[in-house]
């Protein structure tokens, strides 16, 4: 189609862009590359020269990393679940006709637009606060004995902070697959005979397929580096340390930039060996 | 035994009344079909005998019995939707499958039913695609295979051939005729093209805004249709109707007559037009005369092909047998 001229002034034009976009990936790539090679003290001394691979082997071996990695992908991993499960049946529920659909739908997308520092904060002190919290007066009010949670349930906690962080928009995006759902579809297998549960379990989750789908793999990119959460709420106590915080410790708290990068290589390894196992789980809903 | 009789039964969506209470009766066996002008609740009353929609009023029976508060699973008809409707993630073997799978049959019975279904509607070498692999042809076929493994009392059929072209339009008319000759099963059809209706029907009911106009069988419909909208609604292309002086002749507020039945002369006749345009289709010519009084234009068929072009002059004698009289509220007079 194009001529040989137009492609070439194409490829002029766009260049700069390309460029761009190339260094703002590889610099910090090759700069984390290249730190984690390098034995980099800060505070103390400075740049000592090449490491080897010294810092990977040391970031692997301390007793914090294989924890640290399997608390990410239980953070991930229960996020995930609940996140769709609920999405799905909030899906279902604000896809009905009922009075007041307006102001319900933009209720249930409001916790997306707090910030994660901020919900945290408003959940650790104004839920989860053993004495004054919300949670406490109620379990008080029950006769029983108010729970710690951030140090008790210290993982159940975040997972649910999140969670009520990431909800909204997974039922935002599955409510729009529900709602292009073709209704004579469910009529035709009502008269097929398929009672409430195999007309879900038939034709909604077939339908919601790919939507899931695309909820999981967007939710996965950033739960990996879930951050603020932990940050605010627990410090990394309590059995909540994550590979992201593993890292922030040893960049910021050990003033180590040389192991820290280390981590950070191993992280960019998590999360592509995490992305190729949802592919080949998830993935093929994304053709046809 | 596919037997429905609706008892005066009335749909109201909120204060909007889109059937006032009417009845009917569908007897074993018969192919019915609905047809109206768009709008008029044709798919309304389909869905209502399917009970995908819960009336305002009166009493469906089925074989007798009464279905009215009968869940739709549990009235034995099969439907086939405008939109197919088939499960776009199943193949098609397993689309056909559903309802006997639903139904909780034996492996071995749905096998054979799937077999002969495919046999007979042509789908044995597209059982493992998905139906977004198929043509709309073949697409409306998997629908009514689903609807025939289930062996139901009554088939519903909502404008099954719309979303085809003419020509396949025409053949899944003939399968779908030959299908009924087969099975001998009731049919109830909605559609609002009045060929189908003419073509296919033992019984045509015909519908305008929820009522009732006339129900029989084509033909009785064509010779003696019962008022004014009948009269134009069926027939192709549509009776003509005369009001006037030409009218009060006969005693009736308006006359009919179709295009059909109509003389045209180059010489001599009762009316005197000029010609508006002719259509030549080869077996048949359809004229646009204008200029014919209480009537503009009046369209006339003449068998064959008659050489006359936009502008000629040309005369017109209605044969007398075939007019129709209606009074003054537009119903037939004898
Ligand atoms: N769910 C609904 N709520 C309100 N009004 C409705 C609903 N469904 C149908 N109607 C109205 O009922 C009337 C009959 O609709 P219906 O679908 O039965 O028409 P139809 O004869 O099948 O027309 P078509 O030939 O265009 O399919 C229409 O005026 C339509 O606006
Ligand atoms: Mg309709």
């Amino acid at each position: 189609m194009a001529t040989q001229h137009s492609r070439s002034a194409a490829r002029l034009m766009m260049a700069p862009a390309v460029f761009l976009l190339l260094v703002w990936m590889l610099v910090p790539l090759s700069m984390t590359l290249w730190f984690s090679f390098r034995k980099y003290l800060p505070l103390r001394g400075g740049d000592l020269g090449w490491a080897g691979f010294d810092n990977y082997v040391r970031f692997v071996t301390s007793s914090a990393f294989w924890p640290s990695v399997m608390t990410t992908l239980i953070i991930v991993g229960g996020v995930l679940i609940i996140t769709v499960v609920f999405g799905v049946l909030l899906a279902m529920l604000l896809d009905q006709p009922m009075w007041g659909q307006g102001v319900v739908r933009i209720l249930v997308i409001a916790p997306f637009f707090v910030m994660p520092t901020v919900s945290a904060l408003v959940w650790k002190n104004m839920f989860m606060d053993p004495t004054n919290g919300l949670f406490a007066h109620l379990w008080k009010f029950f006769g029983a004995e108010p729970v710690s949670w951030l140090s008790q349930a210290s993982l159940e906690s975040i997972i649910m902070i999140v969670s009520w962080q990431w909800l909204p928009f997974a039922t935002l995006i599955l409510l729009t697959a529900i709602q292009s759902l073709d209704s004579s579809q469910l009529e035709a297998a009502e008269i097929d005979g398929a009672k409430p549960v195999s007309r879900f379990y038939h034709i909604i989750l077939p339908h919601l397929g790919r939507a899931i789908t695309i909820v999981v793999l967007i939710q996965t990119i950033f739960l990996l580096s879930i951050f603020a959460e932990i940050f605010v709420t627990t410090g990394g106590a309590f059995g909540t340390k994550t590979l992201t915080y593993l890292i922030f410790q040893r960049v910021l708290e050990s003033q180590n930039i040389g192991l820290g990068s280390a981590g950070g290589v191993y992280a960019i390894i998590l999360a592509n060996i995490v992305a190729l196992f949802l592919m080949r789980i998830v993935g093929k809903n994304l053709d046809t | 035994m596919g037997r429905i009789q609706l008892k005066q039964v009335k749909k109201s969506f909120g204060d909007v009344t889109v059937i006032p209470p009417l009845d009917l009766e569908i007897n074993d066996g018969e192919f019915v079909v609905f047809v109206g002008p768009s709008g008029c609740g044709k798919s309304t009353l389909l869905r209502l005998i399917a009970g995908l929609e819960d009336m305002t009023d009166g009493k469906i029976e089925i074989d007798g019995q009464d279905a009215t508060s009968l869940p739709p699973a549990k009235r034995k008809l099969a439907m086939v939707f405008q939109s197919y409707a088939l499960y776009p993630h199943m193949t098609v073997r397993k689309n056909i499958a559903f309802p006997m799978r639903m139904a909780g049959m034996d492996q071995a019975e749905q096998d054979k039913r799937i077999a002969s279904a495919a046999k007979a509607l042509n789908l044995t070498d597209y059982l493992d695609r998905r139906p977004g692999q198929l043509s709309g042809g073949q697409r409306q076929r998997v629908a009514i295979g689903r609807a025939i493994v289930r062996e139901p009392e009554a088939f519903l059929f909502d404008e099954p051939l719309s979303n085809l072209d003419a020509a396949l339009r025409v053949g899944m008319r003939m399968e779908i005729s030959e299908l009924h000759k087969k099975l001998a099963t009731t049919m109830v059809y909605v559609t609002h093209d009045q060929v189908e209706a003419m073509t296919m029907a033992d019984k045509i009911v015909v519908l305008q805004a929820g009522v009732i106009e006339q129900v029989g069988s084509p033909l009785e419909l064509y010779r003696a249709p019962r008022n004014k909208f009948v009269a134009g609604f069926i027939g192709s292309p549509k009776m003509n109707l005369i009001e006037g002086a030409e009218a009060t002749k006969h005693n009736a507020q308006t006359i009919g007559i179709r295009p059909e039945h109509v003389e045209v002369s180059t010489t001599d006749g009762l009316w005197q037009g000029t010609v508006g345009v002719a259509e030549h289709l080869g077996s048949d010519t359809f004229i646009h005369v204008h200029g014919v009084p209480g009537c503009d234009p009046m369209t006339v068929r003449v068998g064959g092909e008659i050489p006359v072009t936009h502008g000629d002059t040309v005369f017109l004698t209605p044969n007398l047998q075939h007019l129709h009289r209606f009074d003054a509220e537009g119903l037939r007079l004898a």
